[in-house]
């Protein structure tokens, strides 16, 4: 078997091309840097069959970022039979920089020119052949979309493979050609691999070069004291990139005829941006599309119809309802307050599914006379706690379905574009603002999304802050405590209690970013240099293999992690510590109960601990169960009301009201203990689901295990602050004086004039802790020294001449 | 007449003549076709006034002023 590697610059239509040629599901999007592990496939129709690496888009070899790390070290170390440099015929000068430097390596290498289809629609023409015997590698023109030339592609690339190929570098004539010729007869000497790569990449003095081949770094310092470049002075790594562009230019840019008419007239996706980031209208058009894509995912009522019809049904209090056909399959087609929005009606389908089949289980165990604690663990427990996160599922994909469009349309790179004056402030990009709104439907795909953020940083901040926007299934706790207190206190106004919590948990997050950015994740504010793709449209099959794909990773989830831990949940609430059953009314004896019971304390300065007495504990447990999903909180308080000795309530019927009610007179719980309970709820460790998807994202246990800790902290501190200031508002100077002292310590930390204790924090070498630099949370620190050595080398350099 | 990009106004056209800065950004800049004698046109600025749009080479980038500002032209009428 052959092993092919294909790389090319992101947004190239590389892994389109991957796609077509193994009929894999990898992912494809219009947003520069996708792919970010690399995928693999087999291609079967060559004589005989080739297994295919789709490496991440990197626009250079670079050292600079981790996806040009993975790229350079996978080349040059697995030593593929050969390798397909995607390159867009679109955008011909940009993309063959890279094969520039591609060609340094001893590996064979075809040129596949893709979105030939494209070109020819914008009116511009490539001479294939010219193109070809210029730069003097096979060159196949191709459309990965539609899947012209890619066998053709295979059969050359495959013939090519056959023969060793030498290494070429277009950097002969510049002013480094001889240098880098010593410096690669030195290597040889040393029977160094691709020696000519090695050599322009020491030429370039790259940290990864410099560090492995000592003896040759010393030569080109030697060399760089007599040398001197009327424009670039000795920044060898600034000459070299220029002399590619320049041979660029001068030798292959001649076969390329662009239409010059349409650059003046503008583009077809300038004409769309003329609409779309336009200066006044960008940001309203913006919000606009936002809040079509969560209406029609979240609205119960679509289109606001409901408002232009009355209700069909009345009952005897005189509440009215929309209903359809209850019992049957479009009984979810209305909401509450209209016509459900698609996503809504996704939602009740599949939950009229599960229950469907709950019930039937259910009525088989009771038919066989199966003991009531099997039937409880496997219909309660088990498959209602399965059934309660898959029934997000639906809302999750279709909001991805709709942000996957605007990021295959090449949309999303504008959004980055129209507010990263915003973000900058907070030491993000425009690119984090996505993932944050979409946290507003489901804390799942709002941490996927993250991967399209490029600086790890950024990426690290933004997952832990998702979840203080405050996701769909947060809204009972909200709705139900604040028509609670409504109810219990008499306060006029309860939904302002509700937008409230929203605009506390943004404000939560800005000043979380903004102390992370400060402190642990500190660094310089990511570079926004990007590329604007041109506007697509959207390929309907690659959206869908995306879906799927998403669906297989949520659903293995949660048979597993989250599988597990509703089976533990149960098991401790529906058991006493003598290993009895227990019936959903008992569950004050349970084993789960006895951890409220002992951990209630804990929760006292939030104002639902020590000071309840007897009965606190239910706050403690509803919290608890809230962690398998936030759904279970309001459940929890219908259930727990009834073994507090309120009558057995239904909260589906009210939305938990009476149940809240009815908690609020049994414990004596005060309005500020309910807030903090909300708040705390609310910033805390989010659901199974959504911890297991930042486990998955985040790249490390202790980057991990530092997000969790972070939750819960932040929960506990601003929840207690509500609580402490709503009681006695004097402790409000305390909490000011607080704030004040750590703005203080910050500042001084930054200005070097404290330093804090850090045992923990090891200035990382490569090699020491026997992980990649590619992905190490030190990488700022070791680039930030190394910038540093750097500066002090010319500065002695300046100081001998 | 020479003049910084960040200082171009929206439809100006120039060629670079220097691009200053270092390390990665400055690499960044080069990588993305950003080179002395490459012709670039300001096409646009966002909403809110900074990051810019331009056009070189046969395609859109976008980069802050900030960045812009290390980046030396020659205008052109």
């Amino acid at each position: 078997m052959k092993h092919f590697a294909l790389a090319g610059n992101p947004n190239s239509g590389k892994t389109t091309l991957f796609n077509a040629l193994t009929g894999a599901t990898a992912h494809v999007g219009n947003w520069p840097g996708v792919t970010v592990d690399r995928r693999e496939g087999v291609y079967r129709k060559t004589p005989e069959p080739v297994s295919l690496v789709d490496l991440p888009g990197i626009y250079s070899l670079s050292p600079y970022t981790a996806e040009e790390v993975i790229s350079r070290e996978y080349l040059l170390d697995h030593k593929p039979d050969c390798i397909i440099n995607i390159v867009d015929a679109t955008n011909l000068e940009r993309n063959l920089y890279l094969t520039t430097q591609l060609m340094e390596i001893d590996v064979p290498l075809v040129v596949a020119l893709n979105m030939m289809d494209e070109l020819e629609k914008n009116g511009d023409k490539i001479d294939v052949k010219k193109l070809e015997s210029r730069v003097g590698l096979p060159i196949i023109p191709i459309s990965a979309l539609k899947g012209e030339g890619i066998d053709e592609l295979m059969t050359r690339a495959y013939e090519a493979s056959q023969t060793p190929r030498e290494a070429v570098t277009v950097l002969n004539e510049s002013a480094l050609g001889h240098l880098i010729g010593d410096c690669r007869i030195a290597l040889e000497g040393a029977e160094v691999e691709h020696s000519l790569f090695h050599a322009v990449k020491l030429v370039e003095l790259d940290e990864l070069e410099v560090k492995a081949h000592p003896a040759s770094a010393k030569m080109v310092e030697d060399f760089k004291k007599t040398f001197s470049d009327d424009t670039f002075g000795g920044d060898f790594e600034a000459i070299v990139a220029d002399s590619r562009y320049k041979y660029i230019t001068a030798h292959y840019s001649s076969s390329l005829t662009r239409n010059v008419e349409r650059e003046l007239k503008g583009t077809r996706s300038e004409k769309i941006d003329r609409v779309l980031t336009h200066k006044i209208w960008g940001i309203p058009i913006f919000l606009m599309i936002l809040f079509v894509i969560f209406h029609l995912t979240f609205s119960e009522n679509l289109l606001f119809l409901g408002a232009a019809f009355s209700p069909n049904v009345v009952d005897e209090l005189g509440n009215e309802y929309w209903v359809s056909l209850p019992g049957t399959v479009a009984e979810g087609l209305f909401g509450t307050d209209g016509i459900a929005s698609p996503g809504v009606f996704l939602m009740n389908l599949l939950s009229w599914g599960t229950d469907s089949l709950t019930g039937a289980i259910a009525d088989g165990l009771a038919a066989i006379q199966a003991p009531e604690w099997v039937s409880g663990l496997l219909c309660d427990g088990i498959l209602g706690g399965l059934f309660a996160v898959i029934s997000f599922l639906p809302q999750i994909l279709l909001l991805f379905f709709f942000f996957s469009i605007l990021e295959d349309t090449g949309y999303m790179a504008r959004i980055a574009f129209i507010l990263d004056r915003i973000f900058r402030r907070f030491g993000l990009s425009g690119r984090a603002f996505l993932p944050m709104i979409m946290g507003f439907g489901c804390s799942v795909p709002a941490m996927i999304n993250t991967r399209t953020l490029s600086d790890e940083k950024e990426k690290i901040s933004t997952i832990r802050v998702i979840p203080f926007f405050s996701c769909g299934a947060k809204l009972p706790i909200l709705t139900a405590i604040a028509g609670g207190i409504g109810l219990s206190f008499g306060l006029p106004h309860t939904d302002l209690i509700t937008y409230g919590m929203y605009v506390v948990g943004m404000v939560v997050a800005l000043v979380a970013v903004l102390l992370m950015h400060h402190t642990t994740q500190k660094g310089d504010v990511p570079p926004f240099i990007m590329e604007l793709p041109s506007y697509r449209l959207p390929q309907l099959r690659s959206t869908m293999l995306l879906l799927w794909d998403k669906t297989k990773h949520f659903i293995k989830k949660a048979f597993t992690v989250i599988l597990l831990s509703t089976i533990i949940i149960w098991l401790i609430s529906h058991f006493s510590w003598s290993w009895k059953f227990l019936s959903d009314e008992e569950m004050g004896q349970s084993i789960l109960a006895g951890i409220g019971q002992f951990i209630q304390p804990l929760f006292t300065p939030l104002g639902w601990g020590a000071q309840l007495g007897a009965t606190g504990w239910v706050f403690a447990v509803a919290a608890i169960t809230g962690l398998v999903a936030k759904e279970n909180v309001v459940a929890t308080f219908g259930t727990l009301a009834a073994c507090l000795g309120a009558a057995s309530l239904n909260v589906e019927l009210d939305g938990g009201l009476s149940a809240v009610a009815a908690m609020i007179s049994e414990t004596g719980v005060g309005v500020p203990a309910l807030i903090g309970f909300i708040v705390f709820n609310m910033l805390t460790i989010p659901c199974f689901a959504a911890v297991a998807t930042a486990k998955a994202e985040l790249s490390s246990k202790r980057l991990f295990a530092g997000t969790l800790l972070f939750w819960v902290a932040t929960s506990y501190a601003v929840s207690s602050m509500f609580y402490t200031i709503g009681t006695w508002w004097w402790t409000c100077f305390i909490w000011l004086a607080a704030i004040a002292l750590v703005v203080v310590l910050v500042v001084l930390y930054n200005k070097g004039i404290i330093k804090p204790i850090k045992p923990w924090r090891r200035r990382a070498k490569r090699g020491t802790c026997g992980c990649d630099c590619a992905g190490c949370v030190h990488r700022g620190d070791c680039e930030a020294a190394l910038a540093e050595v750097r500066a002090k080398k010319v500065a002695s350099k300046k100081d001998s001449e | 007449m020479k003049k910084k990009l960040s200082e171009f106004a929206v439809g100006d056209k120039g060629v670079i003549c220097e691009v200053a800065g270092e390390g990665r950004v400055r690499r960044r800049l080069f990588d993305m076709g950003v080179t002395p004698g490459a012709e670039v046109q300001l096409r646009k600025k966002a909403p809110l006034g900074d990051p810019l749009e331009v056009r070189l080479r046969g395609y859109t980038l976008t980069m802050r002023k900030s960045e812009a500002e290390q980046v030396t032209m020659e205008v052109k009428k």
